[in-house]
């Protein structure tokens, strides 16, 4: 992640909500749980302090009531945070203009919603042509890119219907290409997939990873599935009571984290799925086994058939060919068993 | 209360004084003492008129003040609303003149028409095409019979002068409601301030809107078509104050974060999300334009109002109900249309070609048929108006038919009316004029801070005050005991036709027919048959009101029960209630506080027509309005309008706190 830049930056952002808000950190500077409950305010989001690269897929995983919704709408300045720095491109939100905020909005973000939030008077057309109408783009230029941005999600001959004639996982579809329309650099999706089916939701999902591969947007994504983080994130931030409790990849977290809450989290998911061949493989000794593409990045449960059907150790090699590890059955067995925190 | 009664044995000493039956036995004890001694405190018992506050005379004053004197230096006052009348009264005239008159182009006035106005076969056509338009055949078919009537019988001319006032103060009224409440909505300043002003517009009774009309822009059609704009805008405020705020938050982000201006969201994306509540609003302005424009006829409004105002004033019974029958006719026609309209179904992608042919082949159709009748109507009379020869009168057979009914029933009805004038109506108006006025207001008062606390007390005792210190405190229990006892009886007939209702389809279709009918009709109309059967008084303004009042009653009820979960009655089957059993000890307690809401309902149009009532020579406040009105006398006028909203607000705030307190105990929100 390091070589590539920094697109949003987040700095102490706080959103208390309460009579008082306002003066609050300037008579607490560094404040307690006890001082916000004493002056009776709720925290939205405490402190909130980190980096997202551009083309990353940056997830903001939590429960209900942690935070995580106001700390998107502070970060797409729909609501104003009560302190802190947001940046993007190195402008920060709270510092501009109404009008400048608008141009921003425009041209650079891209938002999808829950409850997909579609105009209920305008056909799936006029749905996905509507960010563009708003700024004066031209008629040719629009219907091409609203017709082309249907067409990419996979709406092609539903342009005439109307969101009440259309399935939950269409209306998202159409959510997805209206705010794509203005091919915005940063795209905030709030629980985009939550109010879908158990298989439509997983479809999705593969539908935002093809068109992340074809985009390469930089991603806010918000879920309370941590599944779903698992999947699609590059890092993942878990909040808890308006804290981000702790931000790391999916395989960081599962090998190290943070506190018992995020244990509790991380203890469901199969391992396979997320730990890498580094963190099981030991030192080579000469004898494995070349012929397989095992990397050290690669997830366990990729190589896991090759490995085991071939019943041998096996060389991993780095991105030159160069042997950086053995592989030996007996590595990822236990893994693949959601065993190995026990054994080791 | 009746909780307070059965937690007595185990209560403590304390909570004794505080409980409900202490209370009150000190209240009718002190109440007692203070009526039977009422020789040492005669002021106690009369309001001495030398403390009335003369609010009247200031009004007045300050009325004849703007007219005759106030002058903003490039124009007068009066100026200024002689000129808002010329100018309302050009489009007023337009659509007059297409209506009824036709065009002159001369400023003689017994000039004959240069161009016709619309053929009424044009116009009957048009209302076809409509009901077509917005729904089906069936709808085209009822309000094309329903206009069809008014030139059959006679109406034709009535009609349109009433139709034309109605075209452009509905337009009007939803501007204005419509600009007001997106005002509202955007600054909460305004919301404040406007939310109390319509409290009070929405309880002042109708004749007290037309005092000050009649003062500030004289007696003819325009000034009632301010009136009626007037009068219709508040529900519309209502309503785009609350659709506005029911767009749902997500599409309002959503709107931001697509880079609306704050200009763009509030027309591309906040407004067509409200549009069906907005369209209810648009049925409301319709629907009270017309009863307005009925009524306003007293201030010179004329059309099918001035028709029932007249008989009614010659006794010409058959004419009179004949005119109520068109006024019935129009306000279903108008109904059913608006409703058709708010309620069409979202459009769907399969229609939308077919649906724009479809619109396109409609309005050739119109302009066809307009423009050939109206050719033809240079060579057909018969075209150009309903011929004569072709009216029938149906006014002799209603008056054959009421003079039959009051032969043959005479002393029925006689016997009827004088048993519940003797037994129940005069007791009760003694019994209230008998009580002293601060016992009442001590009432009120303590009634309120047992439901809502002190703040529903104090505003109880304020509001009660005012009446007393005004000086309109024995018209004001009149006006009391009248819509008590109507609003008693509608509720006696309306709960029970409820329930049976809310536990028999059948019987609920029926029912939803005539309370739709019922609400639609304008108060004025309601007179009509009552004056026919009871003649004048108390007895026949009270029947009126409890026709009037009783659709809310049965519709709450209805409502109230028919929401109660299904798995509620489930369970209470299951544990061997008979049907009896489960209406009495788990419907009505649960549906309590909705019929109360329905009562409350019943309480506020029982005070609108009680007012209007005074027509057929009641004593009340609603007397007292009419009286103003009949000498533009604006101060006592607004004072005794304001002293009936006054009440209207003490029962509805009294009632909505019971129902919020009965609702928290039941745990709903």
């Amino acid at each position: 992640m390091t070589e590539r830049s920094v697109k949003f930056k987040c700095s102490n952002v706080w959103k208390l909500f309460g009579a008082g808000a306002d003066t609050f950190l300037g008579r607490y500077p560094s404040p307690t749980e006890q001082d916000i409950q004493r002056e009776g305010l709720i925290a939205g989001v405490q402190n909130a302090s980190f980096e997202i690269a551009e083309g990353e897929i940056f997830v903001v995983m939590g429960l209900s009531g942690s935070g995580k919704s106001t700390l998107l709408r502070c970060m797409s300045r729909l609501i104003m945070p009560t302190s802190g720095a947001i940046n993007i491109d190195g402008v920060d939100l709270l510092d501009i203009s109404e009008r400048q905020l608008i141009e921003l909005r425009r041209h650079k973000m891209g938002m999808v919603f829950q409850h997909f939030a579609l105009l209920p008077h305008l056909t799936v057309l006029g749905n996905v042509a509507f960010p563009l109408e708003i700024q004066n783009t031209g008629t040719d230029e629009r219907t091409r890119r609203t017709l082309e941005m249907i067409e990419l999600v996979g709406l092609k001959g539903r342009e005439n219907y109307y969101p009440h004639e259309l399935s939950g996982g269409q209306q998202q579809r159409v959510g997805i290409a209206r705010s794509l329309a203005v091919n915005p650099e940063v795209w905030f999706l709030d629980e985009p997939f939550s109010a879908l089916d158990p298989l439509i939701r997983r479809e999705m999902q593969n539908e935002l990873l093809r068109l992340q591969s074809l985009l390469r947007k930089t991603i806010v994504f918000i879920t309370h599935d941590f599944d779903e983080a698992i999947r699609l994130a590059d890092r993942i931030a878990i909040m808890k009571a308006g804290k981000v409790i702790q931000i790391g990849t999916p395989e960081e977290l599962v090998l190290a984290p943070a506190d018992e809450y995020v244990r509790e989290f991380t203890s469901e998911i199969p391992r396979a799925k997320v730990l890498s061949v580094a963190s099981v493989m030991s030192e080579p000794s000469g004898d494995e086994l070349h012929g397989a593409d095992i990397f050290p990045h690669s997830r366990i449960e990729s190589v896991a058939p090759e490995v085991i059907s071939r019943d041998r150790a096996m060389a991993v090699l780095d991105d030159s060919g160069k042997v950086v590890g053995r592989l030996e059955p007996g590595h990822i067995i236990p893994v693949l068993a959601g065993i190995d925190n026990q054994i080791v | 209360m009746s909780e307070a009664v059965a937690d007595v044995p185990q209560m403590s000493r304390t909570c004794f004084f505080r409980s409900g039956i202490f209370i009150w036995s000190v209240f009718v004890a002190l109440a007692i003492l203070i009526t039977v001694y009422q020789d040492l405190w005669p002021w106690a018992m009369k309001y001495p008129r030398g403390w009335v506050i003369p609010l009247k005379g200031w009004i007045s004053d300050f009325m004849s003040w703007l007219i005759n004197d106030l002058d903003f230096g490039v124009f007068t006052f009066k100026e200024m609303t002689r000129s808002v009348s010329w100018v309302l009264s050009w489009p007023l005239t337009f659509v007059n003149n297409l209506l009824v008159e036709g065009f002159a182009f001369s400023t003689d006035p017994g000039a004959e028409a240069v161009l016709p106005p619309l053929p009424w076969i044009a116009v009957v056509g048009l209302f076809v095409l409509a009901g077509i338009a917005i729904k089906d055949w069936g709808l085209g078919l009822l309000v094309g019979a329903c206009i069809l009537y008014l030139a059959i019988f006679g109406r034709w001319e009535s009609a349109m002068v009433t139709l034309s006032a109605i075209f452009i103060a509905v337009p009007l009224g939803i501007g204005a409601g419509l600009g007001i409440g997106i005002l509202a909505f955007k600054f909460a300043g305004v919301k404040r301030l406007i939310i109390p002003v319509l409290d009070l517009m929405q309880t002042v009774p109708v004749f007290a809107y037309l005092v000050p009309i009649l003062f500030l822009f004289g007696f003819g059609p325009v000034a009632a078509m301010i009136a009626t704009m007037i009068y219709a805008t508040p529900p519309m405020v209502r309503i785009a104050i609350l659709s506005l705020e029911q767009v749902p938050d997500d599409r309002v982000e959503y709107g931001e974060m697509a880079g609306c201006t704050p200009k763009q969201l509030l027309w591309k994306v906040q407004i067509p999300s409200a549009r069906s509540g907005l369209m209810i609003g648009v049925n409301q302005v319709i629907m009270l334009s017309l009863n307005m424009v009925i009524i306003a006829s007293m201030i010179g409004a004329g059309g099918l109002g001035f028709d029932v105002l007249s008989s009614l004033k010659r006794l010409a019974i058959g004419s009179g109900l004949e005119a109520g029958i068109a006024i019935t006719l129009l306000a279903i026609t108008l109904d059913r249309l608006s409703q058709a309209y708010s309620k069409r179904p979202p459009p769907a992608h399969l229609e939308h070609d077919t649906y724009r042919a479809r619109r396109q082949k409609m309005i050739y159709l119109a302009a066809t048929m307009v423009v050939v009748t109206w050719v033809a109507s240079f060579f057909i009379p018969a075209i150009r108006t309903y011929p004569e020869s072709w009216q029938l009168t149906t006014a002799g057979f209603w008056g054959d038919l009421v003079k039959w009914i009051n032969v043959n029933y005479f002393d029925q009805l006689e016997a009827f009316k004088t048993v519940l004038l003797v037994n129940v109506l005069i007791p009760t108006k003694r019994f209230l004029l008998a009580t002293p006025w601060i016992v009442v207001v001590a009432f009120v008062g303590l009634l309120g801070y047992r439901l809502g606390g002190v703040r529903l007390s104090l505003l109880a005792i304020a509001l009660a005050l005012f009446i007393v210190v005004t000086g309109g405190w024995k018209k004001a229990m009149i006006t009391v005991y009248l819509c008590g006892i109507s609003v008693l009886i509608a509720a006696l007939i309306g709960i029970p036709i409820g329930i049976w209702s809310a536990r028999n389809e059948r019987v609920h279709r029926v029912v939803q027919v005539c309370v739709d009918t019922l609400q639609t009709l304008p108060s004025f109309v309601y007179l009509i048959p009552v004056v026919m059967l009871f003649r004048v008084g108390d007895f026949a303004a009270m029947i009126a009101v409890v026709v009037y009042a009783v659709a809310p009653a049965i519709r709450y009820t209805d409502h109230g029960i028919r929401q109660i979960p299904i798995h509620l009655v489930e369970a209470s089957t299951a544990l061997g209630c008979t049907r009896w059993q489960i209406l009495k000890r788990v419907q009505l307690p649960i549906a309590l506080p909705e019929i109360m809401l329905g009562i409350n309902q019943t309480i506020m149009m029982a005070l609108s027509m009680l007012v209007i009532t005074a027509l057929v020579g009641t004593r009340d406040l609603g007397q007292e309005v009419y009286i103003a009105l009949t000498k533009a006398d604006t101060g006592r006028g607004i004072v005794a309008g304001v002293s009936v909203a006054f009440i209207a607000i003490i029962s509805d705030r009294l009632i909505t706190a019971w129902v919020k307190r009965k609702r928290a105990m039941l745990g709903e929100s």
